[in-house]
């Protein structure tokens, strides 16, 4: 049986995630299906196209799907769905909201942020905000699986050549509309794959003084995160928090600000290669998993760090 | 209107869980147990719509072992007016939580139904959306921002890229991030008021579901452990560390 990957993206081009989802996906089967579903999203098609390993895609095209919305996009899902062994999407926000839906009306459970592929039907994922890790066998005739981006590599964005076919079949919900979007407009690197990531939290007093940490961004070429004390207190906004029930991110380089870290926010960045933290009190818990630690007030340590890599 | 509120019972979230020594579960004896901080912003902002005067009855309603009395007494203490305990000493999956809550839809015809985005021990992420789907009711997920409108709610969900806002058609399902609301402390007197409110009880067999679930859990570990690395004196040494060391600059 083939398995079908559902593209994350923005109707331009492809999320980074979902070249990751595909090398999840390689490990439980070979015949790969790509679904781009969006309104005018002919480009995005054409890239899936030659991501390597796939198989098809399968291109639907309407407003109906512009916005992602989960009514009308787990609709579309379910109609191919059983000519599929695994339905499988990176755990973005788009993912986790349309994808249960797939499930349920399959009658069958979901395996929600897997981290590792152990075979066609078993599978790795993190339980208790990363404080265990559950190995889990799904028994369903068709397993329906949100993945972990980060836990995977991407497969080449070159090198395929899959047929597109086009499907003209409309779902659109008349229970739901799309208001409006506030998108963070950046010209950072993604923050869930970014190569350097910088965050600040609570410490940072305010939302002005993250230009700190924008200066040192600047010299890193990081994006930068926040932790939940910093988004609530509204330093920044909800889209930079890094954690459990944020972003995941593990980059080569993480560098904590302020942070004091809370289980919640190293769920969300644990995995990352190397970690920095830099806080002034030196008990804090962000130490205990810091490869380097600087105990600093960080009003001194950034202006410092600045100079350092000019 | 009536909301329906779904609440779980966890491990209160300050707590660092181990895993058993057999490999088979987390430790969960002798554990403090809570409310799921996304069910308890769930049950405030169902109080603050019947203070505002848009709901009339606010129904919690908890599945799991008998315990959960406890998170829907704290939900009731809260403000909610009654609960529903469906007992089972199974914990079900999702997807059974989700055929029970839409038996419980079918029975109370609420407006609006709320739950927590995400449950923080089992990280699943699902409930709400499933049962969206069977009660074929729109879904606003990972809220921000409700509001009622007529038979209309709009809310703004939390997304990667930012915020979106989605206008739903009442009935309608509705989960909650973070930032909805921040839920207030019971007091002394409404813990007491919350005692003598009605719970009502039911089972999974009664309400024609089973709770079997394909899924099994072969095996839970400890994830690798990170340990502590060095203490640098100062940004100079940090930066060296960096470029030699660790090769990352
Ligand atoms: C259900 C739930 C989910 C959650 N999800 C997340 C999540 O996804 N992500 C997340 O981050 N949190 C999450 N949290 C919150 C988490 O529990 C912590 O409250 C939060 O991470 C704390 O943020 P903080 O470290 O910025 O703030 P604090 O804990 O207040 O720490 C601030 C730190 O800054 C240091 N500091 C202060 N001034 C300076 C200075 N001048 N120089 C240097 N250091 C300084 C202090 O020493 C301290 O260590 C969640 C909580 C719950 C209940
Ligand atoms: N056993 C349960 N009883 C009542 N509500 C539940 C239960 N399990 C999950 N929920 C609801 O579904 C939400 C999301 O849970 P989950 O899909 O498990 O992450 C929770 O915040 C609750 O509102």
């Amino acid at each position: 049986m083939s398995i079908l990957v559902v593209a994350e993206h923005d109707n331009k081009a492809l999320n980074p995630a979902t070249l990751k989802t595909l090398t999840a996906a390689q490990a439980m089967g070979d015949d790969i299906h790509v679904l781009v579903a969006g309104e005018g999203c002919a480009d995005v098609a054409a890239e899936a196209a030659k991501a390597a390993g796939v198989a098809k895609v399968i291109h639907a095209d309407n407003a109906a799907y512009g916005h992602h919305l989960a009514e009308n996009l787990s609709a579309l899902v379910l109609s191919i769905a059983k000519n599929y062994s695994h339905i499988v999407a990176p755990a973005t926000t788009t993912g986790k909201n349309f994808m249960p839906r797939v499930a349920v009306l399959l009658d069958v459970a979901q395996i929600s942020d897997i981290i590792a592929v152990e075979s066609a039907d078993t599978f790795r994922r993190p339980i208790y905000a990363g404080n265990a890790i559950a190995t889990v066998q799904c028994a369903e005739a068709i397993k329906v699986i949100t993945v972990r981006a980060t836990a995977f590599d991407a497969v080449s964005a070159e090198g395929g050549s899959a047929e597109i076919e086009t499907l003209d079949d409309v779902f659109a919900s008349d229970k739901v509309s799309f208001v409006g979007e506030q998108v963070a407009a950046s010209e950072r690197p993604d923050l869930s794959a970014a190569r350097v990531v910088i965050s600040g939290g609570r410490g940072m007093q305010n939302g002005e003084n993250f230009v700190l940490l924008e200066k040192v961004a600047d010299k890193l070429g990081a994006a930068i995160g926040a932790s939940r004390a910093a988004v609530d207190a509204g330093f920044v906004p909800n889209d930079m928090q890094v954690g459990q029930t944020g972003k995941i991110v593990a980059p080569e380089l993480y560098i904590a600000v302020g942070i004091s870290g809370a289980i919640q926010h190293l769920a969300g960045m644990k995995d990352s290669k190397v970690i920095v933290a830099i806080n002034k009190d030196e008990e804090a818990p962000i130490f205990q998993v810091a490869d380097y630690g600087l105990v600093a007030d960080l009003f001194d340590a950034l202006p410092e760090l600045e100079s350092a890599l000019s | 209107m009536k909301i329906l509120v779904a609440v779980k019972r966890v491990i209160d979230y300050n707590v660092k869980v181990r895993v058993k020594a057999d490999q088979s579960d987390v430790d969960l004896s002798n554990v403090k147990m809570a409310l799921n901080p996304f069910c308890e912003i769930a049950v405030e902002e169902a109080v603050r719509l019947k203070e505002k005067g848009v709901a009339e009855e606010v129904v919690v309603v908890s599945i799991g072992p008998k315990a959960c009395q406890e998170q829907i007494r704290t939900a009731l203490a809260l403000g909610a007016d009654r609960g529903i305990h469906v007992e089972s000493d199974v914990a079900p999956d999702s997807l059974a939580v989700a055929k029970i809550l839409n038996k419980i839809v079918a029975e109370e015809a609420p407006q609006l139904v709320i739950l927590g985005k995400q449950s923080i021990d089992s990280d699943n992420n699902q409930t709400g959306q499933m049962l969206a789907a069977l009660a074929d009711m729109p879904q606003g997920t990972f809220a921000s921002e409700v509001v009622v409108d007529g038979d209309k709610v709009q809310v703004t969900r939390e997304v990667d890229g930012g915020l979106q806002t989605v206008e739903l058609t009442l009935p309608a399902i509705v989960t909650t991030d973070l930032r909805l609301n921040e839920p207030r402390y019971a007091s002394l007197p409404n813990i007491m008021k919350a005692k003598r409110k009605p719970l009502g009880v039911k089972t999974p067999d009664e309400l024609g579901v089973s709770i079997d679930s394909k899924v099994s859990v072969l095996k839970v570990e400890a994830p690798a452990e990170r340990s502590a690395g060095v203490k640098v004196a100062d940004i100079a040494e940090l930066v060296e560390k960096l470029k030699n060391e660790a090769k990352v600059l």
